[in-house]
């Protein structure tokens, strides 16, 4: 996160040098950051029943893990079709700003159309914040390729990730296979914990960390679809009044000095 | 134990797959045409996370399959830890999970 410009040795030669520049980034932490990830995950589907071929699916069809964590608990749980694909798709509607914001970057005149529809397949949150800030230190014609060599070595790496998870969690003493299950949770509330910054994205998890387990006990089915949609337009709400406010503040103070 | 299969995974997994790949369309075909500032995509990320907060906080609460034996407060034990070590680590995710990770191995090994 830092602003000093990235040396000129950040270029590469040619974009085939930028495809395998990408696949090189995307090694290492944020590949193993993902990789532990589906492993829980793995381990996650065969603890409710479901065959590794599920996992596996669900790994390459969706590629978005928090959506697909939702969706096995859910179901596991005897959630109506509905409510699982409501759930589903409001978690991995983040997915839009995403990619909105992102493939402006890449886009170039000569590049048809249904590339960018694909290429939207390899956009999830790791390589978002992966390549977001390196794409600007690139040649527009390098972007592109970049941007693909990162995105596909996480998204073929995760289903490895995923049957490995699965078939480890037979193998291994039942405590290990506890601590699997349990990473993805884990992991995600540390990461909750490095956005405390924006009032609202506090209020939005404080909400919903009190009214999941609250709705539980009143409507088990719908309890999350109606967690994520009170407890997130509430903080949604008084936020953006708070957000008014500072802007009226501004205006204001804009007039007196022009004054 | 819970009835299951109400409806065939590979059908929940085909419908999730493409609710998941509607926000990617929906992301393309605006992409250079909407502002990511706009009010709408801060409500969209508002309920992404009250909905991930609900969903982690039942999950080491009220978990399902395995966890679901295991006593509450091996769970609550395990997700300190990882805070803990979150704190004292100046933010270190990895190492806080593989933290509270090994803290729920060890009481599952000591059966306390």
């Amino acid at each position: 996160m830092t602003n000093a410009p990235l040396p000129a040795s950040s270029a590469f030669a040619t974009p085939q040098a930028a495809f395998w520049g990408g696949v090189r980034e995307a090694l290492g932490v944020p590949m193993l950051v993902m990789g532990a990830s589906f492993l829980g995950f793995g381990s996650m589907i065969r603890d409710v029943d479901w065959s590794v071929w599920h996992a596996l699916y669900s790994t390459l069809s969706t590629w978005a893990l928090p959506g697909q964590i939702a969706m096995a608990e859910m179901a596991y749980s005897g959630a109506p079709l509905i409510s699982i694909i409501l759930a589903v798709g409001f978690i991995n509607a983040r997915l839009l700003p995403l990619v909105a914001s992102l493939l402006p970057h890449v886009r170039r005149d000569n590049v048809s159309l249904w590339k960018y529809y694909a290429i939207s397949m390899l956009i999830a949150a790791t390589s978002w914040v992966g390549t977001m800030q390196r794409l600007a230190s690139l040649s527009q014609d390098q972007r592109l390729h970049y941007l693909t060599g990162y995105g596909l070595l996480l998204y073929t790496g995760s289903p490895l990730f995923t049957v490995a998870g699965y078939l480890i969690a037979g193998q291994v003493p039942q405590p290990v296979t506890l601590a699997l299950v349990f990473l993805n949770p884990l992991y995600f509330m540390l990461l909750f914990l490095f956005d405390l910054h924006q009032p609202q994205k506090v209020l939005s998890l404080l909400f919903g960390a009190i009214l999941g387990p609250a709705l539980f006990l009143i409507a088990p089915n719908w309890s999350l679809v109606f967690t994520g949609l009170i407890g997130g337009t509430a903080a949604w709400w008084l936020g953006r009044n708070g957000w008014v406010r500072q802007k009226v503040s501004k205006e204001l103070k804009k007039g007196r000095d022009d004054g | 134990m819970v009835e299951q299969s109400l409806y065939a995974p590979v059908l929940v997994i085909t419908l999730a797959a493409l609710a998941t790949y509607a926000s990617r369309a929906l992301g393309t075909f605006l992409s250079g045409k909407i502002s990511v500032e706009s009010p709408v995509i801060d409500w969209i990320t508002c309920v992404t996370y009250a909905l991930l907060a609900g969903l982690v906080v039942r999950m080491i609460a009220l978990p399902i399959g395995a966890l679901a034996e295991t006593p509450d407060w091996w769970r609550f034990a395990a997700a300190g830890a990882g805070l803990l070590v979150f704190v004292l680590s100046k933010r270190n995710i990895g190492i806080s999970v593989l933290a509270g990770a090994l803290v729920l191995v060890a009481l599952g090994t000591l059966q306390i």
